[in-house]
């Protein structure tokens, strides 16, 4: 690791414990209501599914329209095994990681197993096979005796609270991170970028196709897991077709191939819902009509594949000042 | 007996798929578009009759309003959403029509509320009695009405102009341009024969199960496509078959297996079909080129 790197790191890290801390001692001055710290779990728990769905739709190249399907088999997975585990008494701490990871890696397998004859298509026939096995999932979970069937899986410990999804999500974000900006990460974007350009350079692309739809599952996998056990109780009608087209639509509204663009914008979709009560009924319009128009005038969504760097901000006092004196110089060369 | 009173039962819920996958193949056909709203136009053709239904019109005036209806909406849709992304990435395409059919769940929702409206009975249901078989008015009446419509858009675009012109933009957009053929004027049509199909299907739909309900497009819109892509999509005989299959394959499962794992049998299906053959039943291997 270079200097460089390590420096952005550092920065990166003091600023995310700076936000904990600062989140923190709102809550503990109750700024911040118990409500509104349901509400940033749930935050967490978007930019988890979302950013793992991310390295499908935005790094990978392939619109997957299942992934609710992987949150639910991390949802129940992880669920179970918390259950199975309730008498041990463990720390929750412990007993979350454990469940969590044992969930996810459910989650990895079914999403590896899928996506074995999925990948082989390209384009809309994989985003159809991907809805078909997210309804099947979704069928099987509603029908089997283990899961609860339709009435639901209850008595889940309430083990995950703001503090532990927080850091899971830093986690998440920086393993992702880490991921796209490695080897196999580029190998990944080149898929996206020419499929026939990246087999011929020597890409083995059903197997890079294959890791990035297993990870992104496993890590969907985590935030079902998560919402699980902040909610205590599933639903296997929470995890539906709908569920697939909202963790999209964070994507492709935040930036399909930017991570800190679904961030942002899973911070704006699940907060602005609460503001909007009122319009409650309209919520799922506006979305819609937002996607629709976002298609067609920004297509490539908020951010784009460009990162948001604080980096980029701190390094460089006289940012803005860089800024027009760019602009000026390009003026001047044409 | 029971065995053909189910064969009779899926006869009548395939033909709807049948009519449904018409419209799904026949957009993807020509623009090579999965277009997710399609089962939202369905939707939105049963309410239209529910409408004009509910206002005392006769049966005929019913389909008519509401095909109508329908169409126009389709070439709206196509005209506002999917024509300015006509030459971006698919992807952005499909999250559109993705986009476009939730916005028209959710428009029905905000407009006609989400309570399940009672369709008035247009058409008296009279079982006609053949021994123990008994075989509803309704189910022969969708079954003629459906093949009548798949005779007449086979007709029309093997016979006529217009349908020529479909098929030659469905072939190559530019060559077809620069034959003369307005593409646009052609999409447009295409857009409003298909639309006014899933309105049919809507109807009905509608009539068949005597409800409409805002969600009612998308299971019927999803079995519909994957009609189309168990026949092979783009092929306008494939989706007819495609249909009648599923049509069966739905009611006998519910019949013999359970009627809660139907849904999953049907996307197993689908599943298997574009792991064997991605083509469908009728389609040709197209070679990708560089």
């Amino acid at each position: 690791m270079t200097d460089k790197n390590k420096k952005v790191y550092l920065i990166n890290l003091i600023t995310v414990i700076l936000v904990f801390v600062f989140l923190t001692i709102l809550m503990k001055l109750e700024v911040i209501s118990n409500y509104y710290q349901g509400l940033l779990v749930f935050i967490c728990i978007n930019i988890i599914v979302a950013s793992s769905l991310n390295l499908t739709v935005g790094f990978l190249g392939q619109l997957a329209l299942g992934h609710a399907g992987f949150m639910a088999v991390g949802a129940y997975g992880a669920a179970m095994i918390s259950i199975a585990m309730r008498d041990m008494a463990l720390f929750p701490v412990l007993q979350l990681s454990i469940s969590l990871i044992g969930g996810g890696m459910l989650a990895g397998i079914i999403g590896y197993l899928i996506g074995l004859p999925a990948l082989r298509l390209r384009g809309d026939y994989l985003s159809i096979i991907t809805l078909g096995f997210g309804e099947i999932i979704r069928v099987v979970i509603n029908n089997l005796k283990i899961t609860g069937g339709a009435q639901g899986l209850s008595g889940i410990p309430k083990i995950a609270n703001f503090t532990n999804s927080y850091w899971i999500t830093v986690i998440v974000i920086t393993i992702l991170f880490a991921l796209t900006h490695s080897r196999q990460g580029r190998a990944i974007l080149s898929i996206r970028e020419d499929e026939i350009a990246a087999e011929a350079v020597g890409i083995d692309t059903t197997k890079y196709k294959a890791i990035g739809f297993t990870i992104s599952a496993f890590f969907a996998g985590i935030g079902g897991g998560l919402f699980a056990h902040y909610l205590a109780y599933l639903d296997p009608g929470t995890f539906n077709f709908m569920k697939s087209v909202e963790i999209v639509v964070i994507v492709v509204l935040g930036g399909m191939g930017s991570l800190t663009g679904t961030i942002f914008a899973a911070i704006v979709l699940t907060i602005l819902p609460e503001f909007l009560r009122q319009f409650a009924d309209f919520r799922l319009l506006i979305y819609s009509f937002a996607l629709i128009l976002m298609m067609i005038f920004r297509p490539q969504g908020i951010f784009g594949t460009s990162e948001f760097s604080l980096n980029g901000f701190l390094s460089k006092p006289g940012f803005f000042r860089n800024r027009i004196g760019k602009g000026d110089s390009k003026g001047g060369k044409s | 007996m029971v065995l053909i009173q189910q064969l009779i039962n899926g006869l009548q819920v395939g033909s709807i798929y049948a009519v449904i996958a018409l419209g799904y193949t026949m957009v993807y056909g020509i623009i090579k578009l999965i277009n997710f709203a399609h089962g939202e136009v369905m939707m939105m053709g049963a309410y239209f009759a529910f409408i004009a239904a509910s206002a005392g019109m006769p049966v005929w005036a019913v389909f008519a309003i509401s095909m109508i209806l329908s169409a126009l909406m389709g070439v709206f849709i196509e005209s506002v959403a999917y024509r300015p992304l006509r030459n971006a990435p698919r992807i952005s395409a499909l999250i559109t029509a993705i986009g476009v059919s939730l916005f028209l769940q959710n428009l029905a929702l905000v407009v006609f509320k989400a309570d399940p409206k009672v369709m008035p009975t247009i058409i008296e249901n009279q079982p006609i009695i053949f021994g123990s078989l008994r075989i509803s008015n309704i189910t022969i009446i969708t079954f003629v009405v459906s093949v009548v419509f798949m005779i007449l858009l086979t007709v029309f675009i093997n016979k006529t102009k217009p349908g020529k012109a479909m098929r030659a933009v469905s072939e190559d957009k530019e060559a077809a341009m620069l034959m003369g053929i307005n593409v646009n004027q052609t999409i447009s049509l295409t857009f409003a024969i298909g639309s006014a199909l899933a309105a049919l299907g809507g109807i009905l739909y509608g009539i068949a199960y005597t409800q409409v309900f805002p969600t009612l497009g998308l299971l019927p819109g999803l079995k519909a496509f994957v009609a189309a892509v168990l026949g092979g999509i783009g092929i306008i005989p494939g989706a007819m078959i495609g249909g009648f299959i599923m049509g069966f394959v739905e009611t006998l499962t519910k019949a013999y297996i359970s009627g809660s794992w139907s849904d999953a049998i049907v996307f197993g299906i689908l599943i298997v079909v574009l792991s064997v053959k991605p083509t469908g039943i009728l389609g040709k291997n197209i070679r990708e080129k560089v």
